[in-house]
């Protein structure tokens, strides 16, 4: 395999593998390092990659793991928080900072999500995928994953009015 | 109308029950200016949604080709090939029996043989010598044997001096 060829595998579902590291991660650093980690691995198995059925799943897969292991190893004790979802405040209305300040809130709050939650909240909110998809990544089957979204989403929910509430009063 | 069905899906989205296309429906609802007041909590999560996944992995893929790893490999596979080759050649240059002597070197052969041979001799008339030695080392052993009598001996004579 060529690395033309290669890269036109890899190409559609980077962002994505780099977004769910940054969702595992949180530091912006530590996301890119893994997300070259985890291309260079599948580049190393190229051959093999024709006889995955769905890259793009397993690579998920891969970057998962990939994330868990490395906020388990010693390592992650240095990990940097870094926002990098600062936007610029050139429009400078009350209402659109306000709104970027809950934004920033949002994902603050997903922080304190459990990780399993974090990534289903991540591969169907962000990156749309379908539950046979995540289920194909998370090797789960998809009533628990339903069961989990839902209550991830209700979490978000419940945090996001306390601190709307709190900001208005 | 649009409202209440907003409302309608944001239930099932709380209950993991909508489909992709029905979220997107949220999203959409979400990301315009104004959204209606009670709603207000889900703008910032759909908007934030809808943000983060703009978000690029922009560093390179080091994609570095393995070539030179392959030919130092091999670089190593030739050196130890030609090692053993030159080992193989080297042993099996050696003459193996008399049979593949040139006469001169058959003569040389003999020579240093009878040289042993010599040499071997004068050994031998060494040890013959020797043999008178070995004969004394018997006789000290008698000797020996004759003076552990002795203390047999005197062990009885103190035996019956005390009784």
């Amino acid at each position: 395999m060529t690395q033309a060829e290669f890269l036109n595998i890899v190409m559609p579902f980077k962002d994505k593998v780099f977004r769910l590291a940054k969702r595992l991660l949180v530091s912006k650093e530590e996301a890119e390092d893994a997300t070259q980690e985890i291309l260079i691995k599948l580049w190393r198995n190229k051959q093999k990659i024709q006889d995955y059925k769905n890259v793009e799943a397993f690579s998920m897969t891969m970057t998962k793991n990939f994330c868990l292991d490395r906020l388990k190893s010693k390592q992650a004790q240095n990990l940097k928080i870094v926002h990098s979802n600062y936007q610029d405040h050139n429009v400078s209305l009350q209402k659109q900072i306000e709104l970027n300040d809950s934004v920033d809130w949002v994902s603050k709050i997903m922080e304190e999500l459990p990780e399993q939650q974090k990534i289903i909240i991540q591969l169907r909110d962000i990156e749309q995928y379908e539950y046979s998809e995540i289920s194909k990544v998370l090797d789960m089957n998809e009533t628990a994953i339903r069961v989990s979204l839902s209550r991830a989403r209700k979490t978000l929910r419940e945090k996001l009015t306390k601190t709307h509430n709190y900001g208005v009063r | 109308m649009v409202l209440d069905n907003i409302d309608k899906l944001l239930e099932k989205y709380d209950n993991g029950e909508t489909t992709l296309q029905e979220e997107q429906q949220l999203k959409n609802y979400f990301s315009k200016e104004t959204v209606a007041p009670h709603l207000e909590v889900y703008k910032p999560m759909f908007v934030y949604f809808l943000q983060t996944k703009k978000e690029r992995f922009t560093k390179t893929i080091p994609l570095q080709s393995k070539k030179t790893y392959t030919l130092y490999k091999w670089i190593s596979v030739a050196a130890i090939a030609i090692l053993m080759f030159a080992v193989y050649t080297q042993v099996g240059n050696q003459p193996v029996g008399l049979s593949d002597l040139s006469q001169d070197e058959f003569m040389a052969y003999n020579q240093t043989v009878e040289a042993f041979n010599l040499l071997a001799s004068k050994f031998n008339k060494g040890t013959e010598s020797m043999d008178a030695l070995t004969l004394m080392s018997a006789s000290i052993e008698k000797g020996t044997e004759n003076v552990s009598y002795l203390g047999e001996f005197s062990n009885t004579t103190n035996k019956i001096f005390k009784n």
